[in-house]
């Protein structure tokens, strides 16, 4: 008969995955002190951002750095988050070189904990950026009506987007051959979804087609959405559309990147 | 440090902890398995052996429910490897080709990671990976990054990310290659002490040596077929016939020996540097001609009988196809009893 340390077989399988995908989203997150050129990243992205967008750009797109500071700086953060989704594609492509996974893959737990624990991990940095994002805006004088409640709820809006958008790129990452492979696919997608949006310029300025595109666009959704919440204004239809979409590509992406991640054969 | 690990118990004796009945495997057009089978009784070693492409990593992946078989099937530790992948993960360690270890992480800290995912608790954990890193004397790089590692040390951490859970069956997949004498050496003791305490090893490899030190049985494995099987001892005589050597005291010596050995044998004897070599057809002409040697100037000590090596072996079953680079220098000339 076999030995209980062999045959662990979890009494509840659905916790046992999650524990698994916690322990390797740790993985991840432990790289944030292990690797502090990635954490500096993390760190200094959101002052980039919101120097190029609110200092170099806002005058000239709002005559006043102030007025574009509050219309920008709610799409800037989503945009921000939306563009580093990609990392999630490329580290886990540079793991499945490395041979990584296929140790995860003769240990006994859930197919899809690797997956899983990837991407929360990186939603835990994204939230990190997040953060760094709020501080910034603050210290240079942005006051949401939406209060603390409002900055809470965008902020986890946004990270359930993410959330979403990463399994794009997970499914990217186990069908592209090399990182530089992911990369440029995921650009092809990624600019018109990030820059084809509401996040820099508002949707009546754009002409026709572009304009139709971009309201379409998830990421203009979810720009409104963290909008709304965040100045306090009604934000029920954005909120919901958000949610759909989100929805909407978890239930394509999250089973293609499944049934990859099991074909995926090194 | 081993006495924690299980020993079979009477039941699980003259089983098989590995067995596979004619596994094929194709990618496209390629057949990478035509057929395989093969055994390996618990708590043994079963060497695959073959020059590159010749199957032996897709056997393994296959072994591991890494890769699923067109055809044929396979248990590992009781359970099949596609109806009860689940299963054969539970009691099984793997190490592949390329170390399965994250360079930006600590040694202790990829251990502990594997640790969690097999279930330990967080203290569990813990203590697990300081005694596998006590183990294989990691501990003084326990707290460095894996980046920093040498060759040697990634693989005996990779092996200790294999220990974690004490499996039942371990899967070595070529884990020698690239490392130097001194950390092969020391890979071959940690892989016969895992062995000692009732653990059944499936490993590759290219190098005879290799198969001939650890393994109990000898799968060769040539284009994706099994040329023969049996233990490294069986094999040898099975190319018949024996090796006998001899150092004449002084090299300039060397030919005159090897052309009276051949007179005296009426086989041909070659001498090569200070060595000479000669084959025999039956062992039992060996005293004869020892004695011979020795009266004509020879010490004892100086001249040995023994089995063809390895890689004659390998030569005579796969009718001379060598592949260039397949047993790199050394290992062939290693073997001898």
């Amino acid at each position: 008969m076999l030995s209980a340390t062999e045959e662990p077989g979890p009494a509840r399988p659905v916790r046992a995955a999650i524990g698994q995908s916690l322990t390797l989203a740790w993985r991840s997150v432990s790289r944030l002190r292990t690797v502090p050129e990635e954490t500096v990243g993390f760190v200094l992205q959101p002052l980039i951002y919101v120097t190029l967008f609110v200092f170099l750009m806002g005058e000239a797109m709002a005559g006043d750095w102030r007025t574009y500071r509050d219309f920008a700086l709610p799409g800037i953060a989503v945009q921000m988050v939306v563009l580093s989704t990609l990392g999630t594609g490329l580290s886990l492509n540079t793991d499945l070189e490395k041979g990584l996974f296929d140790r995860f893959r003769t240990l006994p737990i859930a197919r899809t904990a690797p997956l899983l624990g990837a991407v929360l991990g990186d939603l835990v940095r994204y939230g990190l950026s997040l953060a760094v994002m709020a501080a910034v805006g603050a210290a240079i004088g942005f006051r949401p009506a939406g209060g603390v409640l409002g900055v809470a709820a965008a902020g986890a809006l946004i990270l359930l987007f993410a959330f979403s958008l990463c399994w794009i790129w997970t499914l990217l990452g186990l069908k592209a051959r090399t990182p530089s492979g992911v990369q440029t696919l995921a650009t092809l997608f990624l600019f018109p979804l990030a820059f084809g949006s509401s996040v820099l310029v508002a949707t009546e300025d754009m002409p026709g087609w572009v304009r139709a595109w971009a309201a379409a666009n998830p990421v203009t959704w979810a720009t409104d959405a963290v909008r709304a919440l965040l100045s306090g204004a009604p934000a029920g239809r954005e909120v919901a559309g958000t949610l759909l979409w989100s929805a909407l590509i978890l239930t394509v992406f999250l089973p293609l990147a499944a049934r990859a991640y099991r074909r995926r054969v090194r | 440090m081993w006495t924690a690990v299980r020993m079979p118990s009477a039941g699980d004796r003259g089983r098989f902890a590995i067995e596979a009945e004619d596994l094929v495997k194709r990618f496209g057009g390629a057949t990478a398995l035509d057929g395989v089978s093969l055994a390996a009784p618990e708590g043994s070693v079963l060497c695959l052996l073959g020059p590159n492409g010749a199957g032996k990593t897709t056997v393994v992946r296959t072994l591991t429910t890494l890769l699923p078989p067109d055809a044929g099937r396979a248990s590992v530790a009781g359970h099949d490897v596609v109806r009860e992948a689940g299963r054969v993960r539970g009691a099984i360690g793997v190490t592949g080709q390329f170390t399965a270890v994250d360079d930006m992480m600590t040694g202790t800290q990829n251990l502990v990671l594997v640790a969690r995912l097999n279930g330990f608790s967080r203290q569990a954990a813990r203590n697990r990976a300081a005694e596998l890193l006590d183990l294989l004397r990691l501990s003084e790089a326990a707290g460095r990054l894996v980046r920093t590692y040498s060759g040697g040390m990634r693989r005996r951490l990779d092996l200790a990310a294999c220990l974690v859970r004490r499996p039942r069956v371990l899967f070595l997949d070529e884990p020698t290659t690239g490392l130097d004498p001194r950390s092969r050496g020391e890979l071959w003791s940690l892989v016969l002490d895992v062995v000692a305490q009732g653990t059944t090893v499936l490993l590759t490899t290219q190098y005879l040596e290799e198969a001939d030190r650890l393994a109990d049985d000898v799968v060769v494995l040539d284009r994706g077929r099994v040329v023969v099987t049996g233990p490294p001892r069986r094999l040898k005589q099975r190319v018949g016939g024996r090796r006998v050597e001899f150092h004449p005291p002084d090299r300039s010596r060397a030919e005159a020996v090897a052309r009276a050995a051949a007179a005296l044998t009426g086989r041909p004897a070659e001498a090569e540097g200070d060595v000479v070599r000669m084959s025999l057809e039956d062992a039992a002409a060996f005293p004869d001609l020892a004695r011979q040697l020795i009266d004509g100037g020879l010490t004892a000590g100086e001249i040995s009988l023994g089995y063809p090596s390895l890689d004659e072996v390998f030569l005579a079953l796969t009718g001379g196809r060598n592949p260039a680079g397949a047993f790199p220098e050394g290992a062939t000339r290693a073997v001898r009893d």
